[in-house]
């Protein structure tokens, strides 16, 4: 009986195979296909199983035609039959006393109608020899945001002052041109407002006798008012800058101010009324309760309105009210109801026992607040506040119902240039603007994402 | 005012009262502010657009300008408040604008309950209709059975079907909101003849993908008087819009324009005398110094000038002059005499 060693020496190869690759079924693009898509649609073993492959297959097919389709319509617009330079309206359009473009031929996309206009696009109707204080102020303003939203960057008290303080009031002087005219009695009413602080201090000292709270208190009133005469006098003093009327602002930097102003004001405004809301105090629960219901119960387009149709009619004659500012404070206030609730809901999904443990820790009100509800709550809510923040953005073009040029509103205006009427160039701006919306907008939702995954502490699944 | 009032969204609202001065005649304020605070449409092809420079043109902005010319002699001094239909009302009750030069239609309700003045007509507007030529129709009175596309919600839309009645026709209307959305509508076939306003059809026919395989019937089916506004009870700056415009019509009619105004100066003629302010005292009577015409047709041009600039037959709009013509060139466009 032979054995296995007898017959070895005749076949078993003494020196080992090279390494082959693996089958091509196995790795690559061919394995994710099989695994991915042809998986759920090659299986006719029982006759439930070949019905919902075969649906998968005309499925599969139908999304396919639909994505060739919609790149094939994008490709002819935008590129195959789009036109790509012309001075004027007439390049885009189809007549044949000017014979640019024969009759009968379909036309794309009409390029040089946004290249023509992409300044006004940009800055609206600010003037062009002014426009480098808004680039200034993008320069200003974008390593700060940048710094502040990556965490690797230090100093994030100083950033945040920076962003939050200074920079409103730079951007403000910057773009108005400053040497705003600031009326006396503004000045007599901070006065007044810091003197009446300073009498109430002295008035608790005196009935209570706490030592030194005049002292103290009397620094803290001291630091708010050199900040707000600084800032009013920053405000109006003359730079040499020509002033440029907030109605001369538009187009993507208006989008922008109203977006950004919203929020920032939109997310500590909403702390404060999430917080009042579920307060222990029936005043202030009322009261937050009233504002954010009011707000959430109007449409923002009615509240847009009303601030601009109905406010001036409350003034006397000749008394008007910067229409921006206007915007500014409805959307602002407008979009802290909403804030206001989905903090609310990241508080209500904080477990009781958080409450409790703090509390039989001792420590305050503020303190659970701050140090173990708030960031907890917060951090849940990542994705409702962008959501917020995203719906906010998008909603800023609103303000061109009541006649403010949003990156939007100077599409429409530009569109009613009789010197640039043509078939196409509505379809053209609309592509232009939704890109630039949707960077925008994926932008702030990838970030919403990268904080989520960096604050996730084992909740995620 | 501009500078104050942004202090007060960034502080306070005491400084409110301080701004609030007291409200004298708009010709005097106007006159202290230095320049016209000036409604326009938030884009009108030919009656007030902004070009990719952000300056505003039309035939409405002319208006303005002419009147700055005649106030200021500089017809740059005026600033724009583009305003949508809804707000531009409020927007001169309020003080916001000192004349709203808007193409808005005078009729008896804004005139009367509104508390409005129309200062006159510088464009007689009226609805038409735009058919394909391939229909073979020369008449609206051959539409009957026709699909009209229209915008919702509009006089337009109530105009059609009061006319399509009375004519004993029928019809079917397909409305949407936009005027861009109409005029697609139209383009791609879903209706026979698309109807608004008569300049609005030459603007929009622009945007047809084939213009001449289009015609705009010769029916006009509504009365669309559109003029400035001013705020009723201040007769003085009202007749200064009024005149204004009259101006303009009475340069026309006397063979003035921009070109020729200079000479016009050494004119034999006394009513040109007249209007060149080389003899009485018309400008004082309204405020303001005796070349007040002359700077407006140096500066802006006559009725005619303004027209064919804006909206006439060599712009991309190509409107006749039709009821806007002068009186005496078959039209209905008279100015009572300065004398």
């Amino acid at each position: 009986m032979a054995t296995i060693k007898d017959h070895a020496r005749h076949y078993v190869r003494t020196e080992m195979l090279p390494e082959q690759a693996p089958p091509a079924g196995e790795v690559g693009m061919r394995k994710w296909l099989w695994d991915n898509v042809f998986s759920s649609m090659t299986n006719f073993s029982t006759i439930g199983a070949a019905i919902s492959s075969i649906l998968m297959i005309v499925l599969t097919l139908a999304v396919i035609a639909l994505f060739w389709w919609v790149i094939v319509v994008l490709y002819k617009f935008g590129w195959q039959d789009a036109i790509w330079s012309g001075t004027d309206g007439s390049f885009c359009r189809p007549e044949d006393n000017k014979g640019k473009v024969p009759i009968g031929t379909d036309i794309g996309a009409c390029w040089p109608f946004i290249t023509n206009r992409i300044g006004q696009f940009m800055n609206g109707f600010y003037p062009e020899a002014e426009r480098w204080r808004i680039y200034l102020t993008y320069i200003i303003g974008a390593p700060l945001i940048a710094g502040l939203l990556m965490p690797s960057v230090p100093r994030k008290g100083l950033n945040a002052i920076l962003l939050f303080v200074a920079f409103p009031i730079v951007a403000t002087i910057l773009l108005s041109g400053g040497g705003i005219e600031i009326a006396g009695s503004t000045w007599i009413f901070w006065a007044v407002v810091f003197a009446i602080c300073l009498a109430v201090l002295f008035g608790i000292q005196m009935a209570t006798g706490a030592k030194g709270l005049l002292m103290s208190g009397g620094k803290v009133v001291l630091m708010a008012a050199i900040a707000i005469f600084a800032i009013l006098f920053a405000l109006s003093f003359d730079f040499g800058l020509p002033f440029v009327e907030t109605s001369k602002w538009g187009g993507l930097m208006l989008t922008l101010v109203i977006g950004l102003t919203g929020i920032v004001v939109s997310l500590p405004l909403g702390i404060v009324l999430a917080l009042g809301r579920r307060s222990q105090m029936p005043a202030v629960r009322l009261a937050s309760t009233i504002f954010i219901e009011v707000w959430r119960g109007v449409p923002l387009i009615t509240v847009l309105f009303m601030s601009s149709v109905m406010l001036p009619l409350f003034f006397a004659e000749g008394v008007s009210f910067d229409k921006l500012i206007r915007a500014l404070i409805v959307v602002a206030l407008f979009s802290s109801a909403y804030m206001a609730e989905v903090v609310r809901g990241g508080l209500q999904a904080i477990p009781k026992g958080q409450y409790e443990g703090s509390q039989a820790l001792g420590l305050s009100y503020w303190q659970t607040t701050f140090l173990i509800t708030m960031p907890q709550a917060l951090k849940l809510v990542i994705p409702g506040i962008v959501n917020t923040f995203i719906g906010l953005f998008k909603d800023t073009t609103l303000v061109s119902i009541i006649g403010l040029y949003d990156f939007l509103g100077i599409l429409d205006s530009a569109l009613q240039d009789t010197n640039w009427l043509a078939p196409t160039n509505q379809m053209t701006g609309f592509l232009f603007m939704a890109v630039v919306y949707w960077v925008f907008c994926f932008s702030m939702s990838r970030y919403s994402m990268y904080t989520e995954n960096r604050l996730h502490t084992g909740h995620k699944r | 005012m501009k500078k104050t009032l942004l202090a007060i969204g960034l502080g306070t609202a005491v400084s409110m009262a301080a701004a609030t001065a007291a409200y004298a005649g708009t010709l005097d304020d106007v006159k202290s502010k230095g320049h016209i605070q000036c409604g326009v449409s938030q884009g009108l092809p030919g009656f007030s657009n902004a070009d990719a420079q952000g300056n505003w043109t039309g035939l409405d902005v002319d208006v303005c300008r002419a009147m700055a010319a005649a106030i200021f002699g500089d017809a740059t001094k005026v600033k724009y408040t583009p305003l949508s239909s809804k707000e531009r009302f409020t927007a001169l009750q309020s003080g916001e604008i000192d004349v709203l030069s808007r193409n808005t239609t005078w009729t008896a309700t804004r005139d009367t309950a509104l508390g409005l003045n129309f200062a006159g007509v510088n464009y007689y507007d009226g609805q038409g209709f735009m058919v394909r030529k391939s229909l073979g129709v020369t008449s609206a009175l051959q539409l009957g059975g026709a699909a009209v596309c229209t915008n919702t919600g509009t006089t337009t839309e109530l105009n059609v079907a009061d006319y399509f009645r009375a004519n004993n026709m029928k019809f079917e209307v397909v409305a949407f909101e936009k005027s861009d959305e109409v005029v697609g509508a139209y383009d791609k076939g879903r209706c026979d003849v698309y109807t608004t306003d008569q300049s609005g059809l030459f603007a929009q026919r622009l945007k047809l993908s084939n213009v001449n395989d289009h015609i705009v019937l010769p029916e006009i089916i509504s009365k669309e008087p559109l003029g400035p506004v001013v705020r009723q009870g201040d007769d003085q700056w009202f007749n200064l819009v009024r005149w204004t415009h009259n101006a303009m019509l009475n340069a026309e009619e006397m063979g003035i324009t921009s070109a020729n105004v200079d000479e016009m100066l050494k004119s034999k003629n006394p009513a040109v005398l007249r209007f060149v302010g080389k003899e009485g005292s018309f400008g004082e009577n309204l405020g303001l110094k005796n070349d007040w015409a002359y700077n407006i047709i140096k500066q802006v041009g006559n009725y005619s000038e303004s027209f064919e600039r804006n909206v006439g037959p060599k712009t991309p709009l190509g409107i006749a002059r039709g009821l806007n013509a002068l009186w005496s060139k078959g039209g209905i466009q008279y100015a009572p005499p300065i004398r």
